[in-house]
């Protein structure tokens, strides 16, 4: 008999620290969120973003001078644009001769829902909130991506061996998710709220609930299909998360919209009709949920393909019909009809949009449901 | 729907179609039986009801997630079925406790394969012609398109159509220009998407044909072997063997191999004490016929070892003690290591020692019995309520607590038994000082029989391990399906299949009019900007005039009129 440790406490326990000190964190952001919104909901609502006013002074201020040397110099295009709602939209694209710049403006037609201006609405002091807001997000992300960091050297592993690790994990890859729509120039800031409130629940409930000291793994995780399959699989679940954040929110527009045309003033459960104003169009969500959702099911197709290798090296089988397989494999079905019926049977909008969060109430249940309700061979998730 | 006034003419449909998705049939058209089968086929193969399949076959496949599995654990229904008295006979009979082999689970992904072939294979050769025909002619009224721009300039027409041409090929578009009095330029690009799209659904063909061959080709049998026996591949030395069609008894892949050892690490501290760390079975094995050439392996849990065509994986391990029975003259009459069998996570172990050949006492035939726990880290103390259990997985403090029988075992009664059980019908318990002989023994230790019967010694104690031998083809074939799975989603869901034309004719006022319209699939925003791009590249060859008023496009053109619902089509 040997007796197994290889676990350093100092590092562990940092970990832990870190952990906490990221909930503070998200905390303060969170706030930062919730004062955005407030300040925003003070200021008018401007039909359009600030974003596309800027780009569009940017576009007259750069074509001015040149159309006063040289109508001839500045070669530009515009495209009009048919929207689903009948309307048009227009895209101008304008190159200046010489300079090889390029600006491209967008206007709205007539008849085209418009995306509101986000959550600090036109209010200095909710952007001044909002950016901080941002600044804390990314500081709560470093410090929780340390502390799963930390947590994985404490024992020289993936420092995902059970559902503790797992949330950790899981709520590094949600807001990942969130700060990388950012990065790419999406107009998501006004996710941040609910994405940092998705990030605690799940952290809260990762220090109360599930929480299991440091250690080594039992040995149906030796294996590096761990490194492989667990973390893509929390990739796809920090994504999934965001999408369907972004879902249930088309779902509240939607009704919004259509409570304002039926001549009510608020939004759905007699929320606010502020913050709805301020959210994008409906079908500006609708589109950015399916290409989340699409975006992610490769990578959970490829997650469960590793889940099968595994199995095969672990248990013989590749597939064997384990609650977890099983609930795995429901949710890729679930999502496969979500994308069938958007790209094939031309679902857009509220059907599509139940399917879409049927599919992440199955992969939820397949997190937490089994991991905790059903025993199967995937039970070593540290909890019960 | 009534709404063919509101139908695109047909060069517009021929052009915006751009996935070969079945058309819905909505009533059966033609009479007769044949008329229905083909509406009955069209149904199958329909959008609508392969989503109904799909949405299905999910929900069918949650039952066998809360109902124990015959596949997995049958001995888990077994109990079930004894608590549920009045239903399980109802479950039985819907195939509930056998779901992914049930009639009507399978009946689901038949019709879904059945709708997917009919679909996909006619959609291939749809697609194997669009791959050889030139990219759809310009539509006559390019305004109707999605995406449009057009501006006025002097060059002649034959001049930009040839640029536009040159432009796209160098934008890696197929395209095509026509010739003659209507020049315009067909392009497209993206075809990969469909490519992506027909891979992925065909490979799910590879998957099944994959599971399929495993589940008639393969075989799968258990083993357990104790530290320094060996153990040859073949059905009478297996413990159980389930074969299929394809690979029964006489199939098995010839090899053997030899226990050296097995190492067992466990947590020691902290809250979660006792878990394993480490199992590593250390072997000696050989292919073939040759026993004789032995190479070294170990396995481990995720480390299987490839021997001769199987795949021989660790499953279980536990311990074995090694006892001898003497009789009351001092001779050996039992000497064997006996396994038993771990009951929880700290392997508390039962088992049982059936002396067989004791021989005769007083003048009469009779046999031993010996049941009992074996504990690998017992508690200093236990009572009679709380029974002996293991405080650890590891042998800390190992004790062996046997009680002791006699009479007829049963065994010589020529039906096969289980080892790991006492049949007491014919045995009565041996007794002392007033109740059940008993003894704790550790190693070393020998126990006095009462009755005259002589002495048990518990000399020492070894471990074992199980072993389950698997030989499965069709691995391959599904991962290859599931890698091609895998890229044709990616190039299914990421690359946006589009089509630009371009056209430039001479208006009535002596000037070239350029017109570029872009169709996309609807889910795609950057055919504006790609459309708007190449115009700028194109103005290089067709300098747009001055317009006199407001360079409103919607003047030079009506804004695109279309049927709302347009978009779905696509
Ligand atoms: C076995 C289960 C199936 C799965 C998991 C599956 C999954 C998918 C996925 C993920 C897509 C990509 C969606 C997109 O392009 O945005 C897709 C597209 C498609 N599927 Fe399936 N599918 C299945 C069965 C079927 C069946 C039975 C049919 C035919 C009746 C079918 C016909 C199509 C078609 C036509 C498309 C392409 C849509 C287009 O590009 O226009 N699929 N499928």
């Amino acid at each position: 008999m040997i007796l197994a440790s290889g676990v350093n406490p100092h590092l562990a326990e940092l970990s832990n620290k870190l952990i906490y000190s990221a909930m503070a964190v998200y905390l303060l952001a969170m706030f930062a969120y919730m004062f955005e919104w407030t300040f925003g909901s003070k200021g008018a609502v401007a039909v359009r973003s600030a974003e596309q006013a800027t780009l569009a002074e940017t576009a007259a201020a750069a074509t001015l001078p040149v159309q006063a040397k040289a109508a001839k110099a500045a070669k530009s295009v515009t495209v009009t644009v048919a929207s689903p709602g009948g309307g048009t939209t227009t895209l101008t694209r304008t190159a200046l001769a010489g300079e090889g710049a390029t600006v491209v403006t967008s206007g709205r037609g007539d008849g085209d829902a418009v995306d509101g201006p986000g959550a600090a609405g036109s209010s200095e002091k909710g952007d001044m909130a909002g950016r901080m807001a941002i600044s804390l997000t990314v500081l709560g992300f470093l410090i929780n991506a340390s502390g799963v960091i930390t947590r994985g050297l404490s024992v020289m592993r993936w420092p995902w061996g059970n559902m503790y690790e797992f949330s950790c994990a899981f709520a590094v890859s949600t807001v990942a998710a969130f700060l990388i729509l950012l990065l790419a120039k999406k107009q998501v800031r006004w996710l941040g709220l609910p994405v940092v409130l998705t990030a605690l629940l799940t952290l809260g409930l990762a220090t109360t609930v599930l929480y299991t000291d440091s250690e080594q793994l039992v040995p149906a995780l030796h294996s590096y299909w761990l490194g492989i399959h667990v973390t893509t699989a929390i990739i796809s679940g920090g994504a999934l998360h965001a999408a369907f954040v972004v879902t249930a929110l088309y779902l509240g527009k939607d009704t919004y919209d259509k409570r304002i045309a039926a001549g009510k003033t608020t939004g759905p459960f007699n929320t606010a009709a502020s913050v709805w104003d301020r959210l994008p169009a409906a079908a500006t969500l609708d589109k950015l949920s399916y290409r989340i959702n699409a975006m992610v099911f490769p990578l959970w197709t490829f997650t469960i393909i590793a889940g099968a290798i595994w199995a095969e090296s672990a248990w013989g089988k590749y597939w064997e019909w384990d609650p977890k397989e099983t609930w795995s494999f429901i949710t890729w079905v679930a999502y496969a009809c979500y994308l069938h019926a958007r790209a094939t049977a031309g679902w857009k909008g509220r059907k599509a949009a139940y399917l879409a969060c049927l599919a992440f109430a199955c992969f939820v249940f397949n997190y937490y449901g089994v991991n905790i309700f059903v025993t199967g061979k995937h039970s070593y998730a540290g909890v019960g | 729907m009534s709404d063919t006034d509101l139908k695109p003419p047909a060069d517009e449909e021929s052009a915006e179609r751009m996935s070969s998705a079945p058309v819905e049939a909505d009533a059966p058209s033609g009479i007769g039986v044949i008329g229905w089968m083909r509406w009955m086929w069209r149904q199958l193969t329909s959008m609508r009801v392969a989503l109904i399949l799909l949405f299905l076959l999910s929900l069918a496949a949650i039952p066998g997630s809360l109902i124990p599995q015959n596949s997995q654990n049958a001995f888990k229904v077994q109990t079930w079925q004894a608590a549920h008295k009045t239903i399980a006979p109802i479950y039985q009979k819907l195939q509930l406790f056998d779901v992914y082999s049930s009639v009507w689970f399978s009946a689901i992904y038949i019709l879904l394969f059945v709708s997917l072939a009919g679909c996909i294979i006619p959609r291939t050769w749809q697609f194997v012609g669009v791959i050889r025909a030139e990219p759809p002619g310009a539509p006559r009224n390019l305004t109707r398109m999605p995406v449009y721009a057009a501006w006025h300039t002097d060059a002649d027409p034959e001049t930009v159509n040839a640029a536009a041409h040159r432009l796209l090929r160098k934008r890696r578009f197929r395209a095509h220009l026509s010739t003659g009095t209507d020049g315009a330029v067909a392009a497209e690009k993206g075809y990969l998407r469909e490519v992506g799209n027909l891979l992925f659904h065909l490979s799910l063909f590879a998957l099944l044909a994959g599971f399929a061959w495993a589940s008639l080709a393969s075989g799968q049998g258990g083993k357990l072997v104790v530290e320094g026996d060996g153990f040859a591949n073949t059905m009478t030395q297996l413990d159980d063997f389930t074969g299929s069609a394809f690979y029964g008894p006489e199939d098995l892949d010839p090899f053997g191999f030899k226990l050296d050892n097995f190492t067992a690490s466990y947590q020691t501290t902290g809250d979660q004490m006792g878990n394993a760390r480490e199992f590593i079975a250390h072997i000696r094995y050989w292919e073939g016929d040759d026993s004789s050439k032995l190479k070294a392996g170990d396995i481990q849990v995720n480390h299987p070892l490839d021997i001769g065509g199987s795949k021989v994986f660790l499953i279980g391990h536990g311990y074995a003690p090694v006892i001898t029975v003497r009789d009351a003259t001092g001779k050996v009459v039992y000497h064997d290591t006996v396994p038993f069998l771990p009951q929880d996570s700290n392997l508390t172990s039962t088992g049982v020692v059936k002396v067989g050949d004791y021989g005769d006492k007083d003048g009469k035939k009779v046999q031993l019995g010996f049941q009992g726990f074996f504990l690998p880290t017992a508690p200093a103390n236990f009572g009679p309520t709380t029974g002996p259990i293991s405080l650890f997985p590891g042998d800390a403090s190992p004790l062996l607590v046997l009680t002791a029988y006699e009479g007829d075992l049963g065994t010589d009664a020529g039906l096969p038994q289980n080892v790991y059980q006492l049949d007491l019908t014919h045995m009565s318990q041996l007794q002392q000082d007033g109740g059940p002989a008993k003894a704790k023994m550790t190693p070393g230790q020998v126990w006095q029989l009462p009755n005259n019967y002589g002495t048990i010694s518990f000399d020492s104690y070894k471990q074992w391990a199980t072993f389950s031998v698997s030989h499965r083809p069709g691995n391959s074939i599904a991962l290859t399906g599931a890698v091609l799975a895998v890229l044709g989603l990616i190039g299914s869901l990421f690359v946006q299949r589009r089509r630009i034309w371009v056209r430039a004719v001479v208006g009535p006022d002596g000037r070239t009019l350029v017109e570029l319209a872009g169709l996309a699939r609807s889910e795609s925003a950057r055919i504006a900007e790609e459309l708007a791009e190449l115009a700028v590249d194109l103005q290089d060859d067709a300098p747009a005039l001055d317009e006199p008023d407001t360079p409103e496009v919607s003047d030079a053109s009506p804004t695109p009129t279309r049927p709302a619902d347009s978009e779905s089509k696509e």
